[in-house]
């Protein structure tokens, strides 16, 4: 196979102003997913880094990964963090991390910081699982639902459908909307019947726009499902790789009747950036606690 | 004790956990309010399949939870307190003393 | 009395021909993209193997998922009933059917003359059926005869822990990445759809005897593997796919 059609962009960035020399904490968190890892460096309260890369076929080897990746061109070297936290599917496998916290709370964290205290859902479409959370005012949980059982909705259910269509992960949203009107959804939300039913529609003359429209109609609907079990208060984000699938995401704002306030700088490190405001969190209770 | 204190005074400390899954066949989940709970652990011992643990979550509060070898399964885990054909006997939540355990189905 | 069953399945179309309450004809095509053209073919196919015109079949029942859809059916019944009927029929001391389909599983209590008490399924989710074992075998890059092959060569355990086919599918390739027997990971597979079938079967009363029924009876490692799971000898007809086809037969007779 020459070209890999699941291969969506990885990514890295460091602030070019902050000297993170002057800063008084200095820490990292590290996300490693089931299909995705991340790492995100705060310098005080400041994003400072951060990187979004494949996870590998070992925990430790993604996270040290991630974080090397991170801290490439920084002039930062993995003993001048003070304090790591882990979290995701492989937090309790990473070395290098001091405390591991759940990805629900950290993708609250994570939120609340990207978004500002009005964040009250947050929708994380994942690698391999979905959730729904509420949080307050100050990014703390106060319910959550995770799918991690069903690939309809996740990102490997999307890569299942552009390795299918041989079309690159991220054009999927932008090809599914372009088409004449919405075709009806798939019937299947499992991806293995609808790929099925996939290749029975191409073979009936749809398009490959058409299918890529029917297929994620039928992922919106499944993850609109899952929210409604706890319910959508505004403001609504939406965190992981589908976040930037707006062939998803338009459909679902529509389902829903409610328009997601985009996060920046990425909507993939909420996990990893909630796990650093926690990591500063703990360094100052330590420091205290001196 | 101050963490007692502090439940009794604040409105919410807690959050609703829904363990479990959705998939074809639809919606399978155990929700626990750790606003209610507070880890006495009555239903771990009641349950006749080992499916709950009490745990210390994020926030440091010992809460009930089910365990992770079981959420994927739970319709099935479940299935012998709640027969296709014949009566309902949840023994967990018979068990809790203040609610804290619903089952979605 | 000539009666026929026809069972549309989400694979395959089995037609059953019943000549005086004894199987005098059947056929089995790929369901294909045109359904009902694949009905056509398979109803032909069977009358010729019967070694009768198609003129001649007094009744048509259909079953299975696109039991519906079928205009030359005089009634339809429901899989559960058609298994239940067909099973007891070729195997009078059966109480409990098991029905592995290739996109759903079943588990139903009959009593003695073929009447469903109770029953359970898996649908909607590749997990719990054949597609999964499919799925699977792509993943090792054999094909199923390869596959059943290499479970029944297995010496050691593997883990598979995923409860979707797409999760398992990137399990395996892990598995292999990480050096595991293609033998092990072959007897995961099976091990991991027979546990899952088993969950679901276990919702309802299981009495012997058990039989096993449906395209997936076939594979051998799966009746290993569901006997294990269920701790019970496990009957397996001949000709398992056609037990649905043969319960609707039979049921048009009646």
């Amino acid at each position: 196979m020459t070209t890999e059609f699941y291969r969506w962009t990885e990514n890295s960035w460091h602030s070019p102003d902050i000297d993170w020399r002057k800063a008084e904490t200095l820490v990292a968190g590290i996300d490693v997913g089931s299909v995705s890892s991340q790492a995100v460096i705060l310098a005080d309260d400041k994003i400072y880094a951060y990187c979004n890369t494949r996870t590998g076929s070992n925990s430790p080897d993604s996270a040290k990964k991630a974080l090397s990746i991170a801290l490439e061109g920084t002039g930062i070297k993995p003993e001048d963090i003070q304090f790591v936290v882990g979290t995701g599917y492989g937090r309790v496998n990473i070395p290098m991390a001091k405390k591991a916290i759940t990805e629900i709370a950290c993708h609250a964290r994570g939120a609340n910081y990207m978004g500002g205290p009005t964040v009250r859902t947050i929708l994380d479409m994942g690698g391999q699982d979905l959730k729904g959370i509420h949080c307050d005012e100050k990014g703390k949980v106060t319910q959550f639902l995770m799918n991690d059982k069903c690939a309809a909705g996740t990102g490997r259910g999307m890569e299942v459908m552009a390795e299918l269509l041989q079309v690159p992960i991220v054009d999927v949203g932008k090809m599914s909307l372009d088409v004449k009107e919405e075709p009806e959804p798939v019937s299947s939300t499992c991806v293995i019947f609808a790929k099925s039913e996939a290749i029975g529609l191409l073979r009936s003359g749809w398009t490959k726009n058409m299918v890529l429209a029917a297929y994620c109609a039928a992922m919106a609907h499944r993850v609109v499902g899952l929210l409604e079990r706890i319910g959508v208060e505004k403001e609504f984000v939406i965190t992981g790789g589908i976040a930037k699938n707006i062939g998803v995401v338009s459909r679902l704002e529509k389902e829903l009747g409610i328009k997601a306030m985009p996060l920046q700088p990425d909507p993939q490190i909420a996990g990893g950036l909630g796990a650093a405001l926690f990591a500063r969190d703990l360094l100052l209770k330590s420091r205290k606690g001196n | 004790m101050f963490s007692w204190l502090l439940k009794r005074l604040a409105v919410t400390l807690g959050y609703i956990a829904n363990y479990g899954y959705t998939d074809g066949s639809g919606d399978w989940y155990i929700i626990v309010d750790t606003d209610k709970c507070d880890g006495c652990g009555k239903c771990v011992e009641a349950c006749p399949y080992g499916v709950l643990e009490i745990i210390t979550d994020d926030y440091d509060e010992r809460v009930v939870a089910v365990r992770k070898q079981h959420s994927k399964n739970i319709k099935y885990v479940c299935a012998p307190c709640k027969p296709i054909s014949g009566p309902r006997d949840l023994k967990c939540q018979k068990a809790c003393p203040s609610g804290a355990i619903t089952h979605s189905w | 009395m000539i009666t026929a069953g026809i069972d549309m399945g989400a694979k395959t179309v089995k037609v059953v021909i019943v000549k005086d309450n004894k199987v005098s004809g059947r056929s089995i095509v790929p369901t294909g993209f045109e359904p009902l053209e694949s009905a056509e073919k398979a109803m032909d196919e069977a009358a010729k193997s019967a070694g009768i015109s198609r003129t001649e079949i007094q009744r048509v029942f259909a079953t299975g998922a696109g039991r519906k859809t079928i205009p030359f059916a005089a009634n339809n019944v429901t899989e559960v009933t058609a298994d239940a009927k067909g099973a007891v029929f070729l195997l009078p001391s059966v109480r409990t059917v098991v029905d592995i389909g290739a996109e759903e599983a079943r588990g139903i209590s009959v009593d003695a003359s073929g009447r469903v008490l109770d029953f359970a399924k898996n649908d909607k989710c590749a997990a719990g059926a054949g597609a999964f074992v499919e799925s699977m075998s792509r993943a090792l890059e054999v094909t199923v005869p390869q596959m059943i092959e290499l479970s029944h060569k297995s010496t050691k355990e593997a883990p598979i822990n995923a409860t979707c086919a797409v999760f398992a599918e990137s399990e395996v390739v892990s598995l292999i990445h990480s050096k595991v027997e293609k033998a092990d990971i072959a007897h995961a597979v099976h091990d991991a759809i027979a546990s899952r079938v088993s969950s679901m079967v276990r919702r309802i009363p299981i009495e012997k005897d058990v039989a096993l029924i449906g395209g997936v009876a076939n594979n051998s490692a799966i009746v290993e593997a569901m006997k294990k799971h269920l701790g019970v000898e496990i009957k397996v007809p001949e000709n398992p796919e056609y037990v649905s086809a043969l319960g609707a037969a039979l049921l048009a007779a009646a």
